[in-house]
């Protein structure tokens, strides 16, 4: 083997959007043959580095990126990625359900290939003995549709690999590197190990993998380096082997694991309000906790830890789900709960999805917020465009909407001040049970106050209880009086009063995978 | 408030930049009220009021060629009468519309409306009141086995009612042999066509009457905006709370419904019946119903729009048919409009594609 520098080079990356700096200077080596990690919670600059990698995102001037020693144009695009050896595998996976798993595995060779007329029957042959080298039995002509979620992943990256390794002008000295972006969360345990088996088969080939990844574990099982970041920051490159597990969760969260002064809200001594009792749905569960009137609870997990999904089944909004939930005495079937009930009893649910799920962009700001109240502003003449919108505008300067004209389209409002809006749309209902998926994602510094005292004020003044899913932990801290630590569905921790800040929060999320 | 512990000069930055942002915040509304001028009200009074003013235009052109004609009362008199039932039909087409489901089945319920009605009066011998009960309710009950497959089995409501628009064309040749029946009471022509008010069959004021309701409906009641919802946002109508099946499965139905009565007037307005001719009217019927979303309301299928597109389209056939241009100009002139229309509600819509 010629050349003995690294496969990947990434030097000085830095990326900016507005005033807040994602990526700071970030270097990345990545040696061949080897499998290096790449770690940090959110917001740590992880996900910007592989849209860069990916041609996604350009850098600022001054960064540089060499593939086998030869410098390569940033952003570069997919094809000049692959021929230089480098090639990505999503969380998505880029599979196609309703087409056969040899479909899929050619599907850069059908696309634009040539060929009049498609050979069937070598192409499954091909595709057999090219998982026979990976030692994998996969059917050929089965639909991807019904492969189980670990063996979608393994055609996924064998696709990866293989067009790898076809696109290379020069194989031998330019093995390749393999991209794999958070392949494991949605992964039953058991099955993770033929997945790093098949790593260990692409990289005993001479190839590297660049393993990106929350789960320590994972990372310390199958990585030999590992480089963690932080608050878009370059903390550390690492030799696994020699990394013991803290040392990982010190690095990521930034600091030592000793005791922190708490920060948390104090809960007055309301009456248990809220009884969620045998919560379980595939992966998730089952699950018991409950909120008191006027809490305001927080649920933290990493991706699949099931988290994010509690709202929506307690509201009935995605089918699955078994166990009771119990509301101020009125006892829900949550194998029958359809949103209708839910709302019909003042529980009310506000989607991460903001124009797919909690408003429509097409209509005015005004019908969107006055929707759940339209028959209460009936008037003499029927319900008028005017009365929505008074009453929308009234709303909107008490939530801060800007700028307050009900009559646009909700579309036309930013992020924050659309999901002001809609926070009011469900605020003004006075819900007994308030569930929330990631409120302020995607929002500026201002709006989040905003829905932060909007949510408090909630709480305080109409006795809502407030079920908080989020992967932001500085919001879980600074909102929360409560929050419950999730990991494979189970709830793990439970953090409050002194012991509930952000740091805290992010220990138990990445700890709680130790403990499992 | 209670935030997590930082040190005091982030926070002070922060505060600057808060401070900072909302400054410009402030001079972004002021620009956008001086944007907000006269100006803008013009335009959304031109957008607004666009069609009507095509329609004016259109007369006055069409008239510059045929004054005698284009310039009397009387030609509009009887246009205005002639043209009801397609009023009506399409605010049949209209209802599902904007509930976000299509429904190709509304001409072949008209038919077998006024099919029904021309058996059981001729043939059967029924009194023409409890004909008109039964057409009305069998239109009612195709609208239901519509919303049964739609919503139960989860199919597209094009393909359902694509299918059941010619099944219920097959059942009309079977009650009718095949044949035209006339001599239906003269009872139902009276009420529809021959008694006139200023001029003007009674026709029309039943379709004038049906728009007006069906506009308060969608425009100032709450069943309306939610139905809007529906259409526009089914999973945010779903996850607020609204019970997106029965208001479907209720636009479907009030859909054969008023596609019955479309089959009521033209009946009445022909005193006869025959097994075919009533499926022409389904492409006017969309034109119209997309023409009529360009206007009024820009951007959403309504009552009014429609009623406006109705007669804009009818005028610029009857003065082509003044100036002696053949029957097919029908033909191309509302399936022209249509996709004309269409495109003008996706310049509307900012270009986003249609699903």
């Amino acid at each position: 083997m010629e050349g003995v520098g690294p496969a990947l080079e990434a030097e000085n990356l830095t990326k900016r959007f507005g005033a807040a700096t994602a990526l700071d200077a970030v270097s990345l080596r990545v040696a061949r043959g080897e499998v290096h990690g790449l770690l940090g919670s959110n917001g740590s600059g992880k996900s910007t580095l592989i849209k860069i990698l990916a041609g996604f995102h350009t850098p600022e001037p001054g960064g540089s990126l060499r593939l086998y020693g030869r410098p390569m144009p940033l952003p570069m695009s997919g094809a000049e990625a692959k021929a230089a050896g480098l090639a990505f595998v999503h969380q998505n996976l880029g599979l196609i359900p309703e087409l056969s798993v040899a479909e899929n595995l050619f599907m850069h060779d059908l696309t634009t290939g040539h060929d009049w007329r498609l050979d069937w029957r070598g192409m499954h042959a091909r595709a057999r003995s090219i998982f026979a080298e990976f030692d994998l039995t996969i059917d050929p002509a089965a639909p991807v549709a019904n492969l189980s979620a670990v063996e979608r992943a393994l055609l996924a990256i064998v696709r990866a690999y293989r067009e790898l390794m076809e696109a290379a002008e020069d194989h031998a000295s330019r093995p390749g590197v393999l991209i794999l972006d958070e392949p494991t969360p949605f992964l039953p345990r058991s099955e993770v190990e033929h997945l790093f088996r098949l790593i260990r088969a692409c990289t005993a080939t001479g190839a590297s993998v660049l393993f990106v990844s929350h789960d320590i574990d994972e990372v310390r099982a199958i990585t030999d380096r590992a480089t963690i970041l932080r608050d878009g920051k370059l903390i550390d490159t690492v030799e696994t082997a020699a990394t013991s597990h803290d040392g990982f969760i010190s690095r990521i969260i930034g600091r030592n694991l000793t005791a922190y002064e708490g920060a948390a809200k104090v809960m007055r001594g309301g009456e248990p309000t809220v009884m969620v009792e045998g919560l379980a749905a595939p992966g998730l569960g089952p699950v018991d906790f409950e909120l008191r009137e006027g809490e305001i609870l927080g649920l933290a997990g990493l991706i699949g830890a099931g988290a994010e999904r509690v709202p929506g089944l307690l509201f009935g909004a995605e089918p699955g789900a078994i166990g009771v939930l119990r509301v101020a005495g009125r006892r829900f079937d949550l194998q029958n709960a359809t949103p209708q009930a839910a709302v019909a009893d003042r529980i009310t649910y506000l989607p991460a999805d903001r124009l797919g799920q909690a408003g429509v962009g097409a209509l005015p700001v005004g019908d969107n917020v006055a929707m759940p109240v339209f028959d209460r502003l009936f008037g003499r003449f029927g319900l008028t465009s005017r009365a929505i919108n008074d009453h929308a505008a009234q709303l909107g300067a008490a939530a801060g909407v800007k700028p307050n004209a009900p009559q646009l389209p909700l579309s036309a409002l930013s992020g924050g001040n659309a999901q002001k809006a809609l926070m009011a749309k469900w605020l003004q209902t006075k819900p007994r049970l308030l569930l929330l998926d990631e409120p302020t994602q995607g929002v500026d510094v201002g709006a989040r106050q905003a829905i932060w005292d909007a949510l408090d004020a909630a709480a305080r003044a109409d006795g809502t209880a407030i079920l908080v899913a989020s992967t932001d932990y500085d919001q879980l801290a600074s909102l929360c009086h409560r929050v419950l630590v999730l990991s494979d569905g189970q709830i793990r921790q439970e953090l409050s009063g002194a012991a509930l800040n952000k740091d805290a929060i992010a220990e138990a999320c990445f700890g709680a995978e130790k403990a499992a | 408030m209670n935030m997590s512990p930082t040190d005091p000069t982030p926070r002070a930055r922060e505060d600057e930049l808060t401070a900072r942002i909302a400054a410009l915040e402030a001079k972004l509304v002021a620009f956008e009220e001086v944007q907000a001028g006269p100006s803008r009200d013009w335009a959304t009074i031109l957008e607004r009021g666009g069609l009507v003013i095509a329609w004016g235009l259109l007369i006055l052109i069409l008239g510059a060629f045929r004054p005698e004609q284009m310039f009397a009362w009387n030609s509009y008199a009887t246009m205005l009468g002639s043209n009801a039932m397609i009023v009506v039909l399409t605010l049949a087409l209209m209802i599902p519309l904007v509930a976000g489901d299509f429904d190709l089945s509304v001409a072949a319920i008209m038919g077998l409306s006024s099919m029904l009605i021309a058996v059981l009066n001729v043939k059967a011998g029924i009194e023409i009141g409890p004909a008109v009960l039964i057409a009305v309710a069998a239109g009612g009950a195709v609208g239901a086995v519509n919303a049964f497959f739609t919503l139960y089995f989860g199919i597209h409501s094009l393909i359902v009612t694509l299918g059941s628009g010619y099944f219920v064309a097959g059942l009309i040749l079977w009650v009718s042999g095949a044949n035209t029946i006339a001599g239906i009471s003269m009872d139902l022509v009276n009420a529809v066509i021959l008694t006139r008010f200023l001029g003007v069959p009674l026709a029309f004021y039943y379709a004038a009457a049906l728009t007006a309701v069906t506009w308060y409906v969608f425009q100032y009641t709450s069943l309306g905006r939610r139905l809007l919802f529906v259409g526009l946002g089914r999973e945010v109508a779903k996850l607020s709370g609204v019970n997106v099946v029965t208001l479907r499965a209720g636009a479907f139905v009030a859909s054969g419904v008023v596609a019955a009565i479309a089959g009521v007037l033209y009946t009445g307005m022909r005193g006869a019946s025959d097994p075919s001719s009533a499926l022409a009217f389904l492409l006017p019927a969309f034109a119209a119903a997309f023409l009529g979303s360009t206007t009024i309301y820009p951007g959403r299928f309504n009552a009014p729009g429609a009623f406006i597109a109705v007669f804009f389209l009818s005028t610029g056939i009857m003065g082509l048919n003044f100036l002696g241009v053949d029957s097919f100009v029908q033909n191309l002139f509302y399936g022209g409009g249509l996709i004309l229309a269409v495109s003008v509600s996706q310049l509307i819509r900012g270009r986003q594609p249609m699903d």
